[in-house]
């Protein structure tokens, strides 16, 4: 049985320990919004936050969360998310949109470490999510917009 | 308009009769947690006003996309077209996709229902507005009997219903199901464009907010209770077969519920998704190669190079070849070049969701391309009445052609995947990267040979290109995707031959973004830019000299080399290659501006792209795809190939050895759309074929290597 925290709710499991986070939150906690794309920590879409920093859910078994707080997308707030979100609704970033769960919960993670990212911080922070779409030059466009909203 | 209708009965397209297999469904019992898809059609509550267009008691106004959204735009676009004919706000309007139906929903340039060649509002564009300013037509007779005032009183302006003698205004909803009743007009007149309001407009997407917040449900979403997650073993070469296979160790795995051979290979289900990974790597599959393909991508094309000199299928030939072999004034240039097997790779690997229901309707949740053939064939697969089966399209984690394949042969897997349970509980068929990546159906690996001569002046005296490779359509005879580029060139060239061989391997074809364009726009333009290059000519004037008398290629080309301020020198250390390619009716040109990277390998600073696609309809969507289409086909040519190994089995596995471009590598990109009033266009795929060449063209400026074998940094590194 594994104790944890998903999205500021008490949680627990108690299956295959071995089990990765991202089929937990999905299978068993049905949180869709976190997506699988490689299964082995090449591409982002399965980005979750764990005590707040940004970690590849397919790759992260269960039973090494005990007592952990997890966070999706659907549980992501404060100013940096609020700030990311409507960057990315303004100049439309999302094309297929199945990345993109990943791409923000990197940027949140980014801009909550780094609040006014250079253009270097972005590619250090954001090179592990891929988008086939190749939306990255919005991607960049709305982090700078997020970061210069959260100035004013 | 006439043509219009040509596939579709005027009853069926304005009643959207043959729509009734949503009646029949009883609503299903589920528990709290379950994820549904989306029922294909959108809410059997809301006034349906033709094929096309529901409309909604709170005004909202959807549309019924008979195209699928997987990122290229075609909610947002058909959307914008309709709302413009229906004089709609663009705050009401919203889109689902259609149902699945061959007739009603077909894409007008294929007679069945599909998305592919960028034709989504191309084939759409007049049938999309004929839908709207019909539901408008009859919103506005509703109005005027209700009002009792003559309809030519009637108006309608962003959404609102007007009747300016009486002041009387009304939302669409309050007249919608009034209207739904009412004989839609027989003919309906079409605006002016000039007089387009939204069409044009920077319009946000209908699709955004929903991709910011996770809230978007795509197939793999879907997780109704019950459900039985289902992974197949499948073989490492292509044409292998099962010999013989022992499920003891899959079996023992928690979760695991049952294995079974299918034709694709062993299909293990379990209750989660974990569990049926597990289990799958635990069976032990014996293969049967002596069908298969078992010769490597080195020797595949050692195998073409004996064919690609050997007479082949005609697909263009003008002119006398022989007769300038010989002329003293003429610069002559001879060239190979090898492209791999492409995967599509997109980020949602291939599912679909089967939902038996307890009326004997079975609901499919697939991202599907080709929904129809989709339908029939799981139908046919399972071995039921098609009647009985309802094909829900989902949005689609990408595609870039991956999604629509003749005959279904994902949809024949997922199907028989299905059929080999008792069919009482939902099953989620999925393929992982591993999966995606060996399965196949990849760009074909083509080799060209081209040689041709230039005079000193700088016109181009002949040119004979052989292109050898797999038809992605199976024919026999001349595969137009093979040559399409290649064979219809802009520029003015006395003696053409152009000639095709085709090939049969076990490694199953298909399109991938920009089909035939994808190889041919790469040879065509690297080729051109090295010939004007030998008689000292400017690649963009250069080109310009070239072209025949079609003028939207000269005029991209000149907007494309004005925003990228062509003629002043880029800074040091840093060179710049042209590309221009037509594809899919759309003119597109291309500037890269590329250095040397710190490994050896092309860094590409930014993209300067021109694009004429006729009317544009969304500009914003329309740069989306500019962008993304030169950040895929970059990534291609860069980085990308699938290998068959010795023995013919699949070298990559997943994006660590099939290199998706990432965003430190993604260049700045700067767009400009030609203003036209032809015809619009797709916007999909075109961006697409011209940045190889724009790059590998700066690339040999910049070092003096020529790019024939492809992935560039497949040479420069390892």
């Amino acid at each position: 049985m594994v104790k944890f925290m998903l999205n500021r709710e008490p949680k627990n499991f108690d299956g295959d320990g071995e089990t990765p986070l991202l089929w937990v939150i999905r299978d068993f906690e049905k949180l869709t919004g976190t997506k699988f794309g490689c299964g082995i920590a090449q591409c982002g879409a399965c980005t979750v936050h764990l005590d707040g920093v940004p970690i590849r859910s397919c790759v992260t078994p269960i039973g090494a969360l005990e007592g952990a707080s997890v966070t999706t997308i659907e549980g992501v707030s404060g100013e940096e998310a609020t700030a990311v979100k409507a960057a990315w609704v303004a100049i439309d970033v999302p094309q297929c949109g199945y990345c993109q769960s990943g791409q923000i919960m990197s940027a949140i993670a980014l801009l909550q470490s780094t609040r006014t990212p250079d253009d270097k911080d972005i590619d250090a922070a954001m090179s592990g999510n891929i988008c086939r779409c190749a939306t990255y030059h919005r991607i960049r466009q709305a982090i700078h917009n997020a970061a210069t909203s959260m100035e004013g | 308009m006439t043509h219009v209708l040509t596939h579709v009965t005027r009853r069926s397209f304005l009643t959207g009769a043959g729509l009734v297999l949503g009646l029949l469904v009883a609503p299903r019992m589920r528990a709290f947690a379950a994820v549904d898809g989306a029922v294909a059609g959108g809410g059997s509550n809301l006034a349906q006003l033709n094929a096309f267009v529901k409309i909604a008691p709170d005004d909202t106004v959807t549309i019924l996309s008979k195209h699928i959204e997987f990122g290229q735009g075609p909610f947002t676009g058909l959307a914008t077209i309709v709302a413009e004919e229906l004089d709609a706000d663009w705050a009401q309007m919203r889109a689902v996709h259609s149902p699945a139906d061959d007739k009603i929903y077909a894409n007008l340039q294929f007679g069945i229902q599909g998305t592919g060649s960028s034709s989504s509002i191309a084939n759409s564009y007049l049938q999309f507005r004929t839908a709207g300013a019909t539901a408008r037509a009859m919103l506005v007779s509703a109005a005027a009997s209700a009002w009792g005032v003559p309809t030519d009183e009637v108006f309608v302006e962003k959404g609102r219903i007007l009747h300016m003698g009486s002041g009387r205004e009304a939302g669409f909803g309050q007249f919608a199901a009034m209207a739904a009743l009412i004989t839609p007009p027989a003919d309906v007149k079409l605006k002016d464009p000039e007089k387009f309001v939204l069409i044009g407009q920077q319009l946000p997407k209908l699709d955004t907010v929903s991709k910011t917040d996770g809230t978007a449900i795509f197939t793999i979403d879907v997780i109704p209770d019950d459900l039985l997650v289902a992974l197949v073993a499948r073989p490492s070469h292509f044409g292998a077969k099962i010999k013989r296979f022992d499920d003891t160790e899959a079996r023992k795995i928690e979760g695991v519920v049952d294995v079974k051979a299918v034709p694709q290979g062993v299909a293990v289900y379990a209750s989660n998704t974990f569990a049926a990974l597990k289990g799958r790597n635990a069976v032990d599959v014996e293969w049967d190669l002596s069908e298969a393909e078992i010769r490597s991508s080195d020797e595949i094309a050692a195998y073409y190079r004996t064919i690609v000199t050997q007479p082949g299928l005609q697909a263009a030939e003008s002119g006398d070849l022989q007769r300038n072999k010989s002329g003293d004034d003429l610069l002559k240039l001879e060239r190979e070049l090898l492209f791999p097997f492409l995967a599509h790779a997109p980020m949602e690997p291939l599912d679909a969701v089967f939902v038996p229901s307890s009326d004997g309707i079975l609901d499919i949740y697939t991202g599907a391309q080709f929904p129809d053939m989709d339908r029939k064939t799981a139908a046919k697969v399972i071995g039921i009445d098609p009647e009985r089966v309802r094909l829900n399209t989902q949005i689609a984690g990408g595609s870039f052609g991956r999604k629509a394949q003749f005959g279904s042969p994902y949809m024949q897997e997922a199907a028989a995947v299905f059929a080999a349970t008792d069919r009482t509980r939902p099953v989620k068929h999925m393929w992982t990267r591993e999966d995606d990546i060996r399965g196949g159906w990849y760009r074909p690996l083509y080799l060209h040979r081209v040689s041709g001569s230039i005079s000193k002046a700088g016109r181009i005296i002949d040119w004979d290109h052989s292109i050898v490779g797999q038809s992605v359509m199976g024919k026999a005879g001349l595969d137009e995707t093979s040559v399409e580029g290649a064979a219809e060139l802009p520029y003015e060239i006395p003696n053409l031959k152009v000639t095709a061989h085709n090939t049969k391997l076990a490694v199953p074809p298909l399109w991938w973004r920009s089909v035939g364009h994808s190889h041919t726009g790469f040879t065509v333009e690297t080729f051109v830019d090295e010939l004007l290059e030998m008689v000292g000519a400017d690649p963009v004037q250069g080109r310009l000299a070239l072209l025949k008398e079609d003028q939207r290629y000269a005029a991209v080309l000149a907007r494309a080399a004005e925003i990228a301020s062509w003629g002043k020198p880029p800074a040091a250390g840093r060179e710049r290659g042209v590309a221009l390619v037509k594809s899919f009716g759309t003119y597109v040109a291309q500037i890269a501006e590329v250095s040397r990277g710190p490994s050896g390998g092309p860094v590409v600073h930014k993209v300067w792209c021109a694009v004429d696609c006729g009317v544009a309809i969304n500009p914003n969507v329309i740069t989306a795809q500019m962008e993304g289409g030169i950040g895929y086909g970059l990534g291609a040519i860069l980085f990308n190939a699938i290998t068959l190994g010795e023995g013919g089995a699949v070298v990559q596995s997943n994006f660590n050895d099939y290199r998706s471009l990432r965003i430190n590598e993604m260049p700045d990109i700067e767009v400009a759309i030609i203003k036209s009033a032809a015809p619009p266009k797709g916007v999909g795929e075109p961006s697409v074929p011209p940045i190889g060449p724009a790059v590998a063209n700066a690339w040999r400026r910049l070092t003096g290597a020529r790019v024939t074998n492809l992935p560039i940094n497949g040479l420069i590194t390892s």
